[in-house]
């Protein structure tokens, strides 16, 4: 008896102190915003906007409610956080791997590239990138091509677009190819655990996933042509490119600072797992008759792994937080549409704030649950 | 879910009247931020981050500026010295939760006097110190003289948060013309990426669009197109509910201007005291009892002119004075073409 109050009384006394400590906050909030005349609600996210974003994925204009607005800023989050961890990953994997080469000058040049940029702000090189490197960049008008068909101008990136015909009959015939690939290696392990023999599966892949699709533009009818960016003139020294896709010079510099960034600290988890697999590993797998490439695949990656996993997640997580510093630069991010404008235009900023809150709360959980589903999945399997 | 919160935040408040109706009463005779402001020897005053002719300060930190000068009145007519404020530099976007959290008890900082700011959100806009309108800044290169010349595709850096963003779609929206809108939350990161080329024009009150040319590289490549797009009448904003307060705040400008209305000078301020004109003689407190209707005494609108001064040279000091807008235009005396007329302080 004695023994269950000891344990209930610590747990009661801090569900109290928890409430007291909300109910003070809201009674404190509701009693000062009744004085000022200010209220309580989420009605106004069905209003009408009325002000115009730079950026958007989805359709988007001032006629569009708050809610919309909402999403639009949401999914450019979204949008630099995945292209942002992409990168990130990509380069970290690749100056973690460098900074154990045993080549001096790709070692050194790895991690000064490491200590150099995890050691400065991220805000400060995001402004860097935005209005020290971008500045530098020519205007619309003496851009020069780059392979003929790229711009890359102080008021954005001007690529080609796609022009498809027949795009089914092509998505289609990738879709085949990646089918035909998953069979085929099904296969190949199957022949290598009953007969010990290897098939070239990488080069059937490569050619599966380059003949089908060529296949289809031969006999499918696809066609694909290019819409190159043209120079319009909008007055006597303004011009901008007209067709083709644009990509605004506040996304490639937020992408850039925080794929920069967050590699460092990618690469240092790299790095940390492939050192955390022991020498004995890689000795006895070469023992065994494996060559290096097959070392690396099925020995040490698998291990290491394990060690690199749970540390990127919180780097893949920082990533996304930090692209809220999108403010400082324009991009239109949740924090500058939807805590930003949308705050100030309505002054609901209790509830604004709240959600966003919430917003980046999910965004991090739903991160955190795919991270840890994919480290269960390559944990060692006790049986 | 929002339906019960709902429920149960009014049901809080409920509760919270009944406990605050008792003393509610009696604290309302004397305002609560007047008697804090006294307390504390000072007046918080929020600010902009940097606005020419407007609140700005210098290396010293010192602040100067129109908008400056309001707060300074208020500290003068209620604390006797108008040095003793303390100025917040606030962005667009922070400016009215820190009105309404009670961070500052003025804001003074080019604001927009609008409908759903004054009813919805906690503010009560006591008068107009600046008649301004939207205006749209380009480069004299660009061979733009005329916002008719505006084209599609055509971008325009602003401030996040402000009336601009809206007053922009209404006029692009109006002319039919497609545009992109770069907005910032800091107007020197406005000014910095206009001047590099980012944008192909620069819109914000017209005002400010004078004061930022200065900061540019170079101020004479740069136009401020003739067309005004809106209305922006400024002013200062004080917290809904304590309206002694607010009252103080509107006289402190009102009492300026009337002084400048009744050619009455910081240098000869002392000498109107024996003025055959009783409205002069109210206004520098040698008659009437005008200051007991705030608690202040009689002498409070006599220190504003003495120490601040008038209406017209604060406009002198800060405005003409540095080159930004050297004509008053609307901002003239009602009595000299202009609109500025304020209530008569009797």
């Amino acid at each position: 008896m004695n023994f269950k109050l000891q344990k209930i009384v610590p747990q009661l006394i801090t569900v109290l102190a928890v409430v007291l400590v909300f109910g003070f906050f809201s009674y404190n909030a509701q009693v000062n915003m009744e004085n000022r005349g200010i209220d309580f609600g989420y009605g106004f996210l069905s209003q009408e906007s009325s002000f115009d974003v730079q950026f958007s994925l989805i359709e988007y204009d001032g006629s569009h409610s708050y809610f919309r607005a909402y999403l639009v800023g949401l999914l450019n989050t979204i949008l630099v956080s995945v292209i942002g961890i992409i990168f990130a990953t990509i380069l970290g994997v690749i100056v973690g791997v460098a900074r154990l080469s045993p080549n001096y000058l790709i070692n050194k040049f790895a991690a000064f590239y490491v200590e150099f940029f995890r050691n400065i702000p991220l805000l400060l090189q995001i402004f860097f990138w935005y209005f020290a490197a971008l500045r530098a960049l020519p205007l619309p008008q003496d851009a020069d091509a780059m392979f003929g068909v790229f711009f890359l101008t102080i008021k954005g990136l001007y690529v080609p677009a796609f022009v498809w015909e027949n795009f089914n009959v092509f998505f289609y015939s990738i879709v085949a190819a990646i089918i035909a690939i998953v069979v085929i290696r099904i296969h190949a392990r199957k022949v290598q655990e009953t007969q010990g023999k290897q098939l070239p599966v990488l080069w059937i892949s490569l050619g599966l996933i380059f003949i089908l699709p060529l296949l289809s533009f031969v006999i499918g009818g696809v066609s694909l042509s290019f819409e190159i960016p043209k120079l319009k003139q909008l007055a006597t020294t303004s011009f901008i490119y007209e067709g083709g896709v644009s990509l605004p010079p506040e996304l490639i510099a937020l992408t850039l600072s925080l794929a920069l960034y967050t590699a460092t600290f990618i690469a240092e988890c790299v790095r940390a797992g492939i050192q955390g697999v022991g020498k004995g590993q890689k000795e006895a797998a070469a023992s065994i008759g494996l060559n290096p490439n097959q070392v690396l695949k099925l020995v040490v990656m698998p291990q290491a792994l394990r060690i690199i996993i749970p540390p990127t997640t919180n780097q893949y997580l920082n990533l996304t937080k930090n692209s809220s510093l999108a403010a400082a630069i324009a991009y239109p991010d949740l924090v500058l549409v939807f805590a930003g404008t949308a705050l100030m235009q309505t002054g609901k900023a209790i509830e604004i704030v709240s959600i966003t809150m919430l917003t980046y709360l999910s965004l991090s959980i739903s991160i955190s649950i795919l991270m840890n589903w994919y480290n269960k999945k390559i944990a060692i399997k006790e049986k | 879910m929002f339906k019960y919160l709902k429920q149960l935040t009014s049901l809080v408040a409920m509760v919270a009247v009944l406990f605050t109706f008792t003393t509610e009463t009696m604290a309302a005779k004397k305002s609560k931020t007047l008697k804090n402001t006294q307390k504390k020897g000072f007046v918080r005053c929020g600010v902009s981050q940097g606005l020419p002719g407007f609140s700005n300060a210098d290396a010293a930190g010192n602040w100067t500026g129109i908008d400056v000068d309001v707060c300074r009145a208020v500290a003068a007519a209620v604390l006797g010295d108008a040095n003793k404020v303390k100025f917040t530099p606030l962005s667009a976007k922070e400016r009215f939760t820190a009105l309404t959290s009670g961070e500052i008890d003025i804001l003074s900082r080019n604001t927009t006097w609008t409908l759903s700011r004054d009813a919805d959100i906690g503010l009560t806009f006591v008068g107009v110190n600046f008649y301004d309108g939207q205006g749209f800044m380009v480069r004299k290169s660009s061979g733009i003289t005329s916002t008719s010349q505006f084209k599609d595709g055509i971008s325009a850096c602003t401030n996040i948060g402000t009336t601009t963003e809206l007053n922009m779609r209404d006029f692009f929206n109006s002319k039919g013309i497609s545009y992109e809108p770069v907005a910032f939350e800091k107007a020197d990161e406005v000014v910095a990426a206009y001047d590099a080329g980012r944008c192909d024009t620069y819109t914000t009150d017209k005002s400010g669009l004078a004061a930022q040319r200065t900061k540019m590289t170079n101020p004479d490549d740069h136009i401020v197109l003739p067309e005004t797009v809106s209305k922006e009448p400024l002013g200062p904003v004080v917290r809904q509910g304590d309206s002694v307060w607010e009252d103080i705040v509107r006289w402190s400008l009102n009492a300026m201007i009337e002084a400048e209305e009744y050619g009455i000078t910081s240098a000869n301020a002392d000498m109107m005291k024996s003025s055959d004109n009783p409205a002069v003689k109210r206004l520098v407190g040698a008659e009437g009892e005008l200051g007991a209707a705030f608690g202040l005494d009689n002498e409070w609108s006599l220190r504003i002119i003495k120490q601040v001064g008038n209406y017209g040279e604060s406009y002198k000091r800060n405005i003409a004075d540095t080159g930004i807008l050297p004509d008053r235009g609307p901002n003239e005396l009602w009595t000299k073409g202009g609109i500025l007329y304020v209530p008569p302080a009797r």
